[in-house]
């Protein structure tokens, strides 16, 4: 009855969208995955991941990664390279428009757009970024061998990759604006306990300095008001993440106040034949195993709703 | 196979194939321990089939050519670089979709 060339399309190929991409497939749904870039998402920005079940040694980002995605081929997961422009979900046929023009009609989707890392927003971040301010750890980390450098934040991210640095800097300085870090207790004590790291609590990033070879150092306030420089070649961003939203319409899906779409139980929207899942729901925990877990549940309750709509 | 189209260039024969092309040339610094450039590996194998002729698609591992990346002051992976007549023309890190990476090379054809 419907005129949408498909039942199903899955925004992101990250856990979320992978998982939700296999449970489709596996459901012989006439379903596609749509990805801007290359699968994988936030994951890819870790080295090593250690919880995870399955794995008890723990296993790269990108293997596991990869394995998500070989295991939805398996199935026959259709999956299309592009950008999702902008969005019509309000009817029965919903309307997905992409980067080349071209557009794609469904009856159903699911949102697993993702995050992203999130900037601090000082002066000098956007001039050096790719000259020593980074948001992956992993991916940079190697070009400070013997050198001193910051990582900004407290929480899991930044401890994990903090630790993670010391196998390549000589130093790693964790500035962290309150006085006791937010990452969960068995990091912090590995954190503690490693000599290469030094804590900078109750303290802010001002501002990152940096000449024509790159990032010189960071402008330090504490919160007693004191300032000083940091000299480090190297500054880590690791504040947490930001909704990739640019394509949703925000109010219909009645985005929360920091652009993340909230969902019931189930995953589904407030629209309805609309299901988010991953990092970007609007929720407390973002971890791989619950992006995989919503990827699932989200097309269980996308099933539901093209049984009853059909 | 487009994977075949994708050149692998070193820091040795770096002067002769980039900078020296003919053709523009679009360079990926990539290293095997950094996730976000093996998942676009696949893109960037897929644009040099689409530009094959047109420009040079080319690859460069950091890890085995440290003289390259640290001239161009690269400290962050994946990093594209476009070169046209021995020149960079246009310079992104991160990992990019791949309308980005057309309309770089599309610029400096």
């Amino acid at each position: 009855m419907s005129a949408a060339a498909y039942d199903l399309v899955i925004v992101g190929g990250g856990p979320a969208g992978l998982t939700a991409g296999l449970y489709a497939a596996r459901a012989m749904l006439r379903a596609v995955l749509i990805e801007k870039g290359a699968v994988g998402g936030q994951v890819l920005l870790t080295d090593w991941v250690d919880n995870y079940p399955g794995f008890p040694e723990g296993i790269s980002g990108f293997e596991l990664i990869d394995k998500m995605a070989a295991q939805a081929a398996r199935f026959g997961l259709a999956t299309r390279l592009g950008a999702v422009t902008a969005m019509e979900l309000g009817g029965p046929v919903k309307r997905l428009v992409l980067e080349d023009g071209g557009d794609i009609t469904c009856r159903a989707v699911i949102i697993a757009t993702g995050a992203r890392p999130r900037q601090l927003g000082v002066p000098g971040e956007e001039e050096f970024t790719g000259r020593g301010v980074s948001y992956c750890a992993t991916c940079d980390g190697p070009f400070y061998r013997g050198q001193e450098v910051a990582v900004v934040g407290g929480g899991n991210t930044a401890v994990e990759e903090a630790i993670f640095l010391t196998r390549f800097a000589a130093k790693v300085h964790v500035i962290h604006r309150r006085n006791e870090l937010r990452a969960t207790r068995i990091l912090q004590e590995e954190a503690f306990a490693n000599p290469k790291i030094a804590f900078v609590l109750d303290s802010r990033v001002q501002r990152v300095r940096g000449g024509a070879q790159g990032v010189e150092g960071v402008d330090i306030r504490h919160n007693d008001g004191t300032e000083r420089f940091l000299p480090v070649t190297g500054v880590f961003m690791l504040i947490g993440t930001r909704p990739n939203n640019d394509m949703l319409p925000l109010a219909e899906l009645g985005a929360d106040a920091q652009g993340f779409i909230p969902t019931d139980g189930e995953m589904r929207t407030r629209l309805a034949g609309v299901m988010a899942a991953g990092d970007i729901r609007s929720k407390a925990v973002r971890q791989v195993v619950t992006a995989a877990g919503e990827g699932a549940v989200a097309v269980l309750a996308a099933e539901e709703y093209l049984h009853h709509s059909g | 196979m487009a994977g075949d189209k994708v050149l692998h260039v070193g820091d040795g024969d770096f002067d002769a194939q980039v900078l020296k092309s003919d053709l523009p040339v679009l360079l990926d610094f990539w290293a095997p321990w950094c996730g976000p450039c093996k998942a676009i590996g696949p893109v960037i194998e897929e644009l040099a089939g689409e530009f094959d002729g047109k420009a040079v698609v080319a690859k460069m591992n950091v890890d085995d050519n440290p003289a390259t990346p640290g001239k161009f002051g690269i400290r962050a992976i994946p990093t594209l670089i476009v070169f046209k007549g021995g020149k960079v023309v246009e310079q992104v890190t991160g990992a990019v979709g791949k309308a980005q990476m057309v309309a770089m090379l599309k610029k400096a054809l």
